[in-house]
C-alpha cells in the first residue's frame, strides 16, 4: 500500500446557481485522500456532500462556479481544461453513483457499458476489451460474466446492478473511486456484500475511495478517516474512531444520538430538532447554531473554521462544549 | 477497517432469461395477426361510407342520355352488381380482395388494382424520401437545439421548427416551385421523369429503384431528382414537427442519472450523445415518425396537383369527385394497410432499440 496524499481538497466552494443568484453548495471545505484509503463524507441531503463529488469530477450542473483547489495527483482539478477533465475521468477518478437501476444505462448490454470507456481511454480493441471485462465481472463476482456481457441491466437484481456499476467503474484501474451513497438503493442484506467487496477492492487494487453517505452505520463500517459536513462546511473530521465514539461537534452527537442502537430500543432515539438549511438559507455564524442545544452568543456571529483539537481530528466548534464530556 | 471480511458469497444472482428470438417471433405474429382484423375491420367501414356518401354512381358516369333511359341505368347496376343486396355487395367485395382483385374503376375503366400498383409506389416513393429527409435533418437539428438549450442555436431553431408546422403546405409548394424550378432552374418541377424518358421496367414501381435495377443510370438520376422538390415541400412540415420531438426528448434524457454516469466515464460528448443519449430518445421520436409517415401520404395530395406527381393522391381525389366506389374502396384498403404497415415497423423497432421490450 503505497503512502501519500493523492487528492488535497483546499478551501473548495461551489455556487449553483438559483433564482435568486448564485448560493454556496460548499463552502470552503478542506480535506485530503491518501492513497489505498477508504474516506468518507457523511451528512445529511443537501449537506453538499454530492456537490463535492460533481465538482471533483467536473460534472456540476450548468452555470455553477467553484473556487478553490483540487489537487490530484500533482493537478489541480478545478483548474483543468474540459478535455484533460475527460482523461481524468473514468481513467483515473471513477464514480459509482447511488441507485445503480438509473445509472446503467437500460437499453445498452453489459459488454458496451463495461467496455466503452477502456477502448476509449486505453485504446484497446475490443476483444482485449472484453476479456478484462470478464475478468472484472468475477472480480465482482458476478456468475457466469460470458453470459453476463451479453445480458442488459433490467436481467439483473439491484445488488448485481451494483457490482456491475463497480466493475464499469474500475474498468480503467483508478486511483481514486468516488462512491455517492453506494449503498442506500439497496436491501440491508445486500448492502454489507457492496461494503465488503469495495473494502477489499480497495486492499487488492491499492484504490483510495471516497464514501459519500448519510449513514453513518456505512461509515462505520468502510471509513478509515471521516469528514461529517453540514450546511456546506465541515463540522468535523477525523479518524473514524475518533469522530464516531468521541464526536466533539453537537451536530455528530447528534447523528450519532439518532441511530438506534441494538442494545436499546426505539426510545433511546434522539432525533436532532429542527431540519437542515436548504440552499441560499445557511444562517450566519456557525451553520448549526438554530438547531444546537449549546448554541451560545458567539456561534450567532462567527463562522467557525475547523480547529484542531487531537491528532488529525478537528473541529469546527470553537465552544467545545462536548470537550471533557462524551 | 475492521468489519469488512472478504468471504462474501455472491448474493442474489441474475435473473437471466434471454430466448430473444422466441419472443420476438411471437410478438410479431401476434402483430400480423391484429394487423390484418383491422384490415378486414377498415374495408368494412369504407364500404359503409360510400353507402352513406349522398349519389349515385349510375348518375355520375352514364351520360346525360343514358341517365334518362331506365334500361341503360339497370344494366349499370347489374353490371357493377349495385342491385344486389348491400352485405351481398359487401362479401363479394371482400372475396375478391381476397383474390386481389379490387374490381374495375369506373372511371379509367382498367382494374383497380392495376391503377393501385402505378399510382401507390409514386406516393410512397415520395413519402420515403420526405421522411428519410426529415429524420436526417428534424432529429440532427433537435439534438443540436437540445444540446443547446436556451442559447442561441436553440432560439434560432424554435423559429425554424415553428416557420416549418406553421406555413401551409400548398404554399411552401407555390413558393418552392416558383423559386428553385421556375424563376432559378435548380431542380427539375413537375411528373416524375424528363418528359423526352420512358419509364423504367415495372419492378417496384419506384422509378429511382427500377432504374437503378435496369442499369438504366440516366432515367435514375432524372427519377431522384424530380423527387427532390416535392419532397422537400413535403418535408418542411415535418422536420419542423420532428425537431420539436427530438429536442423535448432529448432534453428528457439529458436529465437521466446514466447520462451523468457516461460522462463520468470520461466519454468524449460525442460518444455521450450518440450512444447514450439519442438511443433511449428515438422511442418517442421513431413514435412522431410514424404519424408523420400517415400525414405525408395525406398531405401529399396536394403537393402532388401542383407538382404533377402521378400519386395515390391525385388518383383518390379523381375516383371521390366521379364517386368511383370501387377506386375509393381501393385507395382506402391500401393506404389502410400502409399505416398498419408503418406501426407495425414502429413496433418493431421499439424492440430494436429497447431491449427490454424484447425480452419481457
Amino acid at each position: 500500500m503505497t503512502v501519500g496524499t493523492l487528492l488535497e481538497v483546499e478551501d473548495l466552494t461551489v455556487w449553483l446557481a438559483t433564482r435568486n443568484g448564485p448560493r454556496k453548495a460548499v463552502d470552503g471545505l478542506s480535506f485530503r485522500v491518501d492513497a489505498g484509503e477508504v474516506f468518507g463524507i457523511a451528512g445529511e441531503s443537501g449537506s453538499g456532500k454530492t456537490m463535492t463529488a460533481m465538482a471533483l469530477l467536473g460534472l456540476l450542473p450548468h452555470a455553477a462556479r467553484t473556487g478553490g483547489r483540487a489537487v490530484f495527483e500533482g493537478r489541480d482539478l478545478l483548474a483543468m481544461r474540459p478535455r484533460e477533465l475527460r482523461d481524468v475521468r473514468g481513467r483515473s477518478i471513477a464514480m459509482v453513483s447511488q441507485d445503480p437501476s438509473t445509472s446503467l444505462h437500460p437499453m445498452l448490454s453489459i459488454e458496451t457499458q463495461v467496455t466503452e470507456h477502456m477502448r476509449h481511454h486505453l485504446g484497446i480493441g475490443r476483444s482485449e476489451a472484453r476479456g478484462r471485462a470478464v475478468e472484472l465481472l468475477s472480480t465482482v463476482r458476478i456468475p457466469d460474466p460470458e453470459r453476463a456481457l451479453k445480458a442488459h441491466p433490467a436481467q439483473f437484481s439491484g445488488g448485481m446492478r451494483q457490482r456491475i456499476a463497480i466493475a464499469v467503474a474500475l474498468a480503467c484501474e483508478p486511483r481514486l473511486l468516488l462512491a455517492d451513497e453506494p449503498t442506500t438503493a439497496l436491501d440491508v442484506t445486500v448492502q454489507a456484500g457492496i461494503l465488503r467487496l469495495l473494502d477489499r477492492l480497495r486492499r487488492e487494487r491499492d484504490l483510495a475511495v471516497v464514501v459519500i453517505t448519510h449513514d453513518l452505520g456505512v461509515m462505520s463500517a468502510v471509513a478509515d478517516r471521516i469528514c461529517v459536513m453540514y450546511g456546506g462546511r465541515t463540522a468535523e473530521i477525523g479518524p473514524r474512531e475518533t469522530v464516531l465514539t468521541h464526536p466533539r461537534h453537537p451536530y455528530t452527537r447528534g447523528l450519532l444520538d439518532a441511530l438506534p442502537h441494538p442494545e436499546g430500543g426505539a426510545a433511546t432515539l434522539r432525533p436532532i430538532p429542527g431540519s437542515p438549511p436548504s440552499l441560499g438559507g445557511v444562517p450566519e455564524g456557525c451553520p448549526f447554531h438554530p438547531r444546537c442545544a449549546f448554541a451560545v452568543d458567539s456561534c450567532r456571529a462567527e463562522r467557525p473554521d475547523p480547529a484542531p483539537v487531537g491528532s488529525g481530528h478537528r473541529v469546527a466548534c470553537p465552544p467545545d462544549p462536548l470537550g471533557g464530556t462524551a | 477497517m475492521s468489519s469488512a471480511k472478504p468471504k462474501s458469497g455472491t448474493p442474489g444472482t441474475g435473473r437471466t432469461s434471454a430466448r430473444p428470438g422466441g419472443v420476438l417471433l411471437r410478438f410479431l405474429a401476434r402483430r400480423l395477426a391484429a394487423a390484418l382484423l383491422l384490415c378486414v375491420g377498415i374495408t368494412l367501414v369504407a364500404f359503409t361510407l360510400t353507402q352513406l356518401v349522398p349519389g349515385d354512381p349510375a348518375a355520375a358516369n352514364l351520360g346525360q342520355q343514358a341517365i334518362g333511359d331506365p334500361a341503360a341505368v339497370a344494366a349499370f347496376r347489374a353490371k357493377y352488381g349495385l342491385d344486389q343486396p348491400l352485405p351481398v355487395q359487401y362479401l363479394t367485395y371482400i372475396g375478391n380482395v381476397f383474390q386481389g382483385n379490387l374490381g374495375m374503376s369506373q372511371q379509367s375503366h382498367r382494374p383497380v388494382a392495376e391503377d393501385l400498383a402505378e399510382f401507390v409506389p409514386a406516393t410512397i416513393e415520395l413519402a420515403l424520401f420526405a421522411i428519410v429527409l426529415s429524420l436526417l435533418v428534424g432529429v440532427a437539428l433537435g439534438v443540436v437545439a437540445a444540446v443547446n438549450r436556451d442559447r442561441w442555436p436553440d432560439q434560432v431553431l424554435r423559429v425554424v421548427s415553428l416557420g416549418g408546422v406553421s406555413m401551409p403546405t400548398f404554399w411552401v409548394a407555390l413558393v418552392a416551385f416558383y423559386l428553385l424550378s421556375f424563376k432559378f432552374d435548380l431542380l427539375p418541377g413537375t411528373g416524375r421523369l424528363d418528359p423526352v424518358m420512358s419509364p423504367p421496367p415495372y419492378t417496384t414501381g419506384f422509378y429511382s429503384v427500377d432504374a437503378a435495377l435496369a442499369g438504366q443510370w440516366d432515367v435514375m438520376w432524372s427519377a431522384l431528382g424530380h423527387l427532390v422538390l416535392p419532397s422537400l415541400v413535403l418535408a418542411v412540415y415535418t422536420v419542423g414537427m420532428l425537431m420539436r420531438f427530438s429536442r423535448a426528448s432529448v432534453l428528457e434524457i439529458l436529465g437521466n442519472d446514466y447520462v451523468r454516469a457516461a460522462r463520468a466515464k470520461g466519454l468524449p460528448e460525442r460518444v455521450v450523445i450518440v450512444r447514450h443519449v439519442l438511443r433511449p430518445a428515438m422511442v418517442a421520436i421513431i413514435t412522431v415518425a410514424g404519424v408523420a409517415f400517415g400525414s405525408l401520404l395525406s398531405g401529399a395530395v396536394l403537393v402532388e396537383k401542383i407538382f404533377s406527381w402521378p400519386g395515390v393522391g391525385q388518383y383518390a381525389y379523381r375516383s371521390a369527385v366521379n364517386l368511383d366506389l370501387p377506386g375509393i374502396m381501393g385507395v382506402s384498403i391500401v393506404v389502410a394497410a400502409v399505416y398498419i404497415l408503418i406501426n407495425l415497423l414502429v413496433d418493431l423497432l421499439y424492440g430494436v432499440i429497447d431491449p427490454r421490450i424484447r425480452l419481457t
